[in-house]
């Protein structure tokens, strides 16, 4: 339902007295109103939807999901190997 | 191309004529006409066929069959990132009429004014058309102008048609498509669609992702010298890649397989089109053209083009196949496959 | 694209798929809420990847899919009205009422403009203030504190040419509709991960607890979707019937709580009636009494208007994932995306839509 994209704040600045960030998206840069994540500050990664920033994202815990998800990965893939007869070389 | 705006000043000055803006009487046929016609339009695309102001060019073709095609466009804004109305209206000519792999000979343009367009505007307009004909090779050889009321129009309306003549046992068709062919894409996919929607009102960016604007008739020449096999040539605009592919797949009654990670999106694109929900699959492209090839010659091809500078980023990205005719499939990042039908409707962009 | 690419490696995917294999002894049917999962998930043929144990049904997620003929019919006689402009997302634009859809009112002179985010509305009443600028707000738990604060910015500005037709939707009582059907199938959940942003998770605890299902919030890109499901499937397994968050880097317990008190400022919980499921008590938000002079319905007369739904479309039936769009005896004949019969064929993430665009079926 609701697409929202991460990107980083390059600049803040208010406007019509609301909070806002200039937006880098790989290269395009849109706006969003930042009323919502008061803290974000430039450098800071945020999840734009709809011109509002819903949240600034959580490097910490997502370097810990995906590390997690990756050890799990390769947990998997030397039971794999171990099931196939070792490792071929 | 982009830099003709910068030609202000220098290499292509503005002429000093009675008005600033278009009027209705700069089409009426008296002379304001003439004065905009002789001032303004001639000077830019200067040749001796114009010059005569004939009501018609009279040409002596080569031998070959005749390509003919007509464009009309109407882009808002006029001017974005990249290029503006008037190179698009040469190249997207110049391309539809090469895709046939004839030699662009001449065009013809047609304008559409609305009354009260700055002639600063229309003199930005006529020396991007001149720059892109130069760039492409080809000579305006008539033309026309007309005016419609304030409000009847969006600044400028440009009509172009191109003939060409194509080389002799040259026949190419989007029918002539053969299971193991190779398909070649020459580029970067949405750079023109992107370009004009990052510009429009209403959706607040902040940066230029550029046009892709381009003339394609040297990239086809190049590539029929290294392989004159080629099946077929298009150029994805409307409708983006995605419709060029169907039509590929329903002409030829083949199944059309795509590697999505091998197409082309640069970062920035990729990114507005990630913001906005579209897929680049059907955004619109001016300077791209795919092709088909046999599978023996796709290499020649490949080479061809990356030497070429509107070729650079040329890349096989799929396969024709016997399998589900008139269907063009496309194998994910993950392996699964999935239908790339053509697009509905407009690209709008989404929240969700 | 950082936060994009490392959640759609293959290799990983492939891994993760194997572990959903290892884990599901049994068949599972798992109901992802939003439509923009649907979309990910046909777009990456992640049905197909799955187990065949593991099912999964299309969720009510998707706006433009629920929101009321009704709504939109009344929206589209406001559109068409002279001295107003009328504003909504893409999405909403192709949405057809009962004859008509934006594009047509458009096409007979109405002013009606695409805007991404809801301050471009109010920008546009602040520019034009001869002109009547309404918004149609539609959306989630996602997209209301966006529109509730293009309200309090237009009454903090004062301008009283702004307003928005709302009809604003919220998950967990669909979730308890979905689950306290007698038809129901649905053994757990993908709950709607950027809803969960805003909402975080506490409040899917009690639905877990009560109806007996895990509900797990998960991301929407391909390792996301997995991780969503694997979680599911382990808790599945394992009989456990909590809140397992899965969309780690976007959704705190707590969610955002700067963003839910401007929604409560601007809106309050109503009865909603979502298109082709009924009326759901609780489900909705509209605009407080207090702020009427934003409700587009209120200051334009657009009662009266009475609808009708194509006795042939299921969009219903597909939105409670009862069924599945092929099952729809219209699907890809009379209704396509060219001529949707019903809204889940309409939005690009509907899933009438995102099967026509991406099933399998057809390529054999």
């Amino acid at each position: 339902m609701c697409l929202a994209i991460p990107g980083k704040v390059l600049e803040t600045y208010e406007e019509n007295g609301l909070p806002m960030g200039r937006i880098d998206f790989s290269g395009a840069q849109n706006t969003a109103c930042l009323s919502y994540t008061p803290e974000a500050e430039v450098g800071s990664w945020v999840i734009v939807h709809a011109g509002f920033a819903l949240q600034i994202l959580n490097e910490e815990e997502a370097q810990a999901s995906l590390k997690e998800l990756t050890r799990l990965a390769a947990f998997m893939e030397a039971d794999a190997v171990q099931e196939e007869g070792g490792p071929k070389s | 191309m982009s830099d003709a705006a910068n030609m202000d000043g220098f290499s292509c000055p503005l002429p000093i004529l009675e008005h600033d803006t278009v009027q209705l009487a700069h089409g009426a046929g008296g002379s304001l006409s003439a004065d905009l016609i002789d001032k303004m339009i001639v000077p830019r695309f200067s040749n001796t066929v114009l010059d005569a102001l004939e009501d018609q060019a009279v040409l002596t073709l080569p031998a070959g069959r005749v390509a003919f095609s007509t464009d009309t466009f109407v882009v808002s804004p006029l001017f974005f990132p990249g290029g503006d109305i008037g190179d698009l209206a040469i190249n997207g000519t110049v391309n539809d009429v090469a895709m046939s792999g004839a030699e662009v000979i001449a065009l013809s343009v047609g304008l559409v004014l609305e009354e009260g367009l700055p002639m600063a505007d229309l003199h930005r307009v006529l020396c991007s058309m001149e720059a892109a004909a130069k760039k492409a090779g080809v000579k305006i050889v008539t033309g026309d102008t007309k005016v419609v009321g304030k409000g009847q129009g969006d600044g400028i309306y440009i009509n172009t048609s191109g003939i060409g003549v194509v080389p002799e046992g040259l026949n190419l068709t989007a029918s002539a498509l053969q299971p193991g062919d190779r398909i070649i894409l020459s580029g970067t996919l949405a750079d023109h669609g992107m370009a004009v929607m990052t510009v429009r009102e209403g959706l607040s960016f902040q940066s230029a992702v550029e046009s892709d604007s381009a003339p394609l008739n040297g990239l086809v020449k190049a590539v029929l010298e290294a392989c004159p096999n080629v099946r077929t040539f298009r150029d994805p605009t409307r409708g983006g890649a995605a419709t060029t592919l169907n039509e590929f797949a329903q002409s030829s009654k083949v199944g059309i397989k795509l590697d999505e990670t091998v197409i082309p999106v640069r970062p920035d694109v990729r990114g507005a089109c990630e913001i906005l929900g579209i897929d680049p699959l059907y955004v619109a492209n001016e300077g791209k053209l795919i092709c088909a090839v046999p599978a023996g010659e796709a290499d020649a091809v490949l080479a061809a083009m990356q030497a070429h500078e509107f070729g650079a980023d040329a890349v096989v990205i799929g396969e024709v196949v016997a399998e589900h005719p008139g269907i063009v499939a496309m194998r994910g990042a993950l392996g699964a496959e999935r239908i790339v039908d053509r697009p509905v409707g407009l690209q709008l962009p989404r929240i969700c | 694209m950082k936060y994009l690419d490392e959640y759609r490696d293959p290799a990983l995917a492939r891994r993760l798929l194997d572990e959903i294999q290892r884990t599901a002894t049994q068949p599972w049917v798992i109901m992802e809420i939003c439509g923009g999962q649907t979309h990910s998930i046909l777009r990456n043929g992640i049905d197909q990847l799955l187990p065949e144990t593991i099912e999964l049904v299309h969720g009510p997620g998707c706006p433009v899919c629920v929101t009321p003929l009704e709504t939109i019919d009344r929206a589209l006689a406001i559109a068409a009205r002279p001295e107003v402009i009328f504003t909504s997302f893409g999405d909403m634009l192709r949405v057809p009422g009962t004859r008509d859809d934006l594009f047509r009112v458009k096409s007979r002179g109405g002013d009606v403009r695409m805007v991404y985010s809801p301050l471009e509305a109010v920008h546009l009443a602040r520019e034009n203030p001869q002109r009547e600028v309404v918004f149609l707000a539609v959306g989630f738990e996602t997209t209301a504190p966006g529109n509730a604060m293009a309200i309090q910015q237009a009454r903090a500005e004062g301008l009283e040419n702004f307003s928005e037709i709302v009809s604003h939707v919220l998950v967990p009582p669909a979730m308890e509709a979905i689950l306290s059907s007698p038809t129901n199938r649905v053994q757990g959940f993908l709950a709607a991960g950027h809803v969960c942003a805003i909402m975080g998770w506490k409040e899917y605890e009690p639905i877990a607890a009560k109806y007996g299902v895990p509900i797990v919030p998960t991301g929407f890109e391909p390792i996301d979707i997995l991780d969503g499901i694997l979680k599911t499937v382990q808790a599945l397994e394992a009989g456990d019937a909590t809140v397992h968050n899965a969309y780690l880097r976007a959704v705190k317990e707590q969610g955002n709580p700067a963003a839910r008190t401007v929604v409560d400022a601007i809106y309050e919980v109503c009865d909603r009636k979502w298109r082709g499921i009924g009326t759901i008590p609780g489900s909705g938000l509209r605009i407080r009494d207090e702020l009427a002079a934003f409700d587009a319905e209120k200051k334009f007369d657009v009662g009266g208007i009475s609808t009708e739904e194509p006795a042939v479309c299921i969009a219903g039936e597909i939105l409670q994932g009862l069924k599945k769009p092929d099952e729809c005896p219209a699907f890809g004949k009379e209704c396509t995306p060219t001529h949707p019969l019903g809204a889940t064929m309409v939005s690009s993430e509907g899933a009438c839509a995102a099967y026509f665009r991406y099933s399998r079926k057809g390529l054999s």
